[in-house]
């Protein structure tokens, strides 16, 4: 009995062909790649990739919440910008500080520490006519303190969401709003000049890592991608260990019968809040990953269709099956970039042109609909019914 | 024999009808109980009152030797203090085998991160078989709950309340969609288990209760209208006006 209980988790557990697939896959790039190989892969197209394994941890995240919890969070994408924002700061801070240094080495007497904060509040907040430092930065110079933001803000902004609307039992399309509702408010205030931020100017810059101007913008994008493929890997490995376990058991019995979990005496809330608060710590390391490779953050990006997008990319890779996320996240968001990003030729019917820039967004929605119709449990639910067959 | 759960003068309404009104019911240690009465009676409400899914507007609901109120209590402190419940429809995770029902029910902490480094051990596995022998699904360990047949699920969520080592058993309408056979196992399976627990069944199948053998207590409008044995309640002419018919 213990042989057949056993070899119904031994299917599940995809952590060996996932790693290795994607240390393969960094492998290739840098083989490569302009800094440190066969110069085959451009820069940008290498922070692309790295970029698309952020979004492969994000959908990691989305997945274990939506597909795994039931929880269908359509904020995720918030939790991902905050992360962006916390390494943000300390990019654009130390980045700032050390050129205001280095432009005045040559003068007589050495700037004071006020002098320089004044310099830097000038160069940061001066678009948003300011130029006083925000309290909020206070902590911008010390990496480590934002490194444990990233961890930090998005867990807490989560554990307060989720305790406030798991308490009070919203389930649904009810906590699907309010999550939207979420992030809508979070990205507003953002825009705002005076949330201390730089409004709608966001955080730019973030390509350039200070500290480290004698590496180029090729090595710096290798080191991102693996850093960023290691990232995708461990978390691959924390999402598998807690759907294996009997955690996992819990929270799919949650989504798939929650009256049965908790008059088997487990405290639903407890379980959901654990889930959604790892989530959004997931996702604000993706989001910290990612944006220096993007180079920019603005508040644009916690706008609510991201996160839907994310909902979207796990549906099609397919719900409660980790690779499928992956799959999903990958392959929309690559298209999703080659379709919008000019490279195909418009076709021209004549009376009519087809832009891609436009009908991407059809195919996509096209796309959702065909894999919810016909293919519920998106490509993972496939790939799975092919494995059983044979 | 003392008293295990004593409920006083408990109402409850939703949208203006009264759907138990002036309840007051108690049942002692390793008792074993039928509740009885027409559809609307109350009894479904009842289990919910004391599982802690619905709150009353008054009464009190008392438990154990140290009176607590269950009241007070979360749905999931209330089956930590011991009262474990069947539904009337079969409650499982359909998507998960039958042992995996099994290990979720067993009695071990309730605290995620426990249950995210738990190790199946042979002792458990034991539990787990052992429980499994007892509602007859030894054959069945790894198949998924939502493939049994109903009257195997209605086993199952028995046997997850047994997993649970509970004072008291509520177990609503056990024999629904049961064989003849299978009725009489399962009639066998209660009266074990109130030699070292209580149990309360509500049925509305005349057969079985009387096979049960034990006190029934008969509600009507969310009252009690008569407790006793089965023959004494059949005589009561309130039962049989509404109840058991002319």
């Amino acid at each position: 009995m213990k042989k057949d209980f056993l070899s119904h988790i031994d299917k599940r557990n995809s952590f060996f062909w996932v790693s290795s697939i994607v240390i393969l896959f960094t492998l290739i790039i840098i083989l490569l790649s302009e800094a440190y190989g066969l110069n085959l892969v451009s820069t940008s197209f290498t922070k692309v990739l790295g970029k698309t394994l952020c979004l492969c941890i994000v959908a990691l995240a989305m997945d274990l919440v939506w597909g795994y919890c039931g929880i269908l969070s359509l904020g995720h994408f918030a939790f991902f910008g905050l992360g962006g924002y916390m390494i943000g700061m300390w990019l654009m801070f130390e980045r700032t500080k050390n050129i205001v240094v280095e432009s005045t080495q040559n003068n007589v007497l050495p700037l004071t520490e006020i002098e320089i904060s004044e310099a830097v509040g000038t160069q940061i907040f001066g678009v948003v006519g300011g130029a006083e430092i925000p309290l909020i930065w206070s902590f911008a110079d010390s990496l480590l303190i934002h490194v444990v933001l990233i961890l930090l803000v998005p867990g807490v902004l989560a554990y307060i969401f989720g305790w406030l609307a798991f308490r009070s039992r919203v389930t649904g399309v009810y906590l699907s709003i309010l999550t939207q509702a979420m992030t809508l408010a979070l990205s507003l205030y953002l825009f705002q000049n005076d949330s201390g931020l730089r409004g709608n100017n966001g955080l730019s810059g973030l390509q350039n890592i200070p500290n480290l101007d004698d590496f180029s913008q090729a090595e710096l994008s290798i080191w991102f991608l693996v850093l960023s493929a290691l990232t995708l890997i461990f978390t691959y490995y924390v999402c598998n260990l807690i759907v294996n376990s009997k955690l996992g058991n819990i929270i799919t019995g949650i989504r798939d019968n929650e009256t049965r979990v908790r008059f088997l005496g487990y405290k639903v809330e407890s379980y959901k809040l654990f889930i959604f608060v790892i989530t959004a710590i997931i996702s604000g390391v993706a989001g910290a990953l990612y944006y220096p490779q993007a180079g920019i953050i603005n508040p644009a990006e916690l706008a609510p269709i991201a996160s839907i997008y994310l909902a979207v990319w796990v549906a099609i890779g397919g719900r409660g099956y980790l690779y499928g996320a992956l799959i999903g996240a990958a392959f929309v968001s690559l298209a999703s970039s080659y379709f919008t990003g000019g490279q195909i030729p418009n076709i021209n019917f004549g009376v009519f042109t087809l832009k891609w820039v436009d009908w991407w967004v059809v195919i996509l929605g096209l796309s959702f609909v065909i894999t919810t119709l016909y293919a519920p449990k998106g490509i993972g639910g496939l790939i799975e019914r092919i494995f059983r067959r044979n | 024999m003392s008293v295990l759960l004593e409920v006083n003068g408990i109402s409850v309404s939703f949208d203006g009808f009264k759907a138990i009104n002036n309840l007051s019911f108690s049942i002692s240690n390793r008792e074993l109980r039928a509740i009885i009465g027409p559809n609307g009676a109350g009894k479904t409400t009842f289990m919910d009152i004391v599982t802690g899914k619905t709150k009353p507007d008054e009464g009190t609901v008392l438990w154990g030797e140290k009176n607590l109120s269950l009241l007070r209590m979360s749905e999931a402190q209330i089956v930590e203090a011991g009262i474990s419940r069947k539904f009337q429809k079969p409650t499982l995770i359909e998507t998960q085998t039958v042992f995996e029902n099994l290990l979720l029910s067993l009695k071990k902490s309730r605290n995620p991160l426990s249950t995210l480094f738990y190790k199946l051990s042979i002792a458990d596995e034991k539990e787990i078989n052992i429980i499994a022998n007892e509602v007859n699904l030894t054959e069945s360990l790894s198949v998924l709950a939502g493939q049994l047949s109903h009257g195997q699920k209605q086993w199952l969520e028995i046997g997850m309340l047994l997993a649970q080592k509970p004072d008291l058993l509520l177990i609503d309408e056990p024999a629904a969609g049961m064989t003849a056979p299978e009725r009489k196992k399962t009639v066998e399976l209660l009266k074990r288990l109130s030699q070292s627990q209580s149990v309360i069944v509500v049925e509305h199948d005349m057969e079985f209760i009387k096979s049960l053998e034990c006190r029934v207590t008969v509600l009507h409008d969310g009252g009690v209208i008569a407790e006793g044995s089965l023959d004494y309640v059949s005589q009561n002419e309130k039962v049989i006006d509404v109840y058991l018919g002319r």
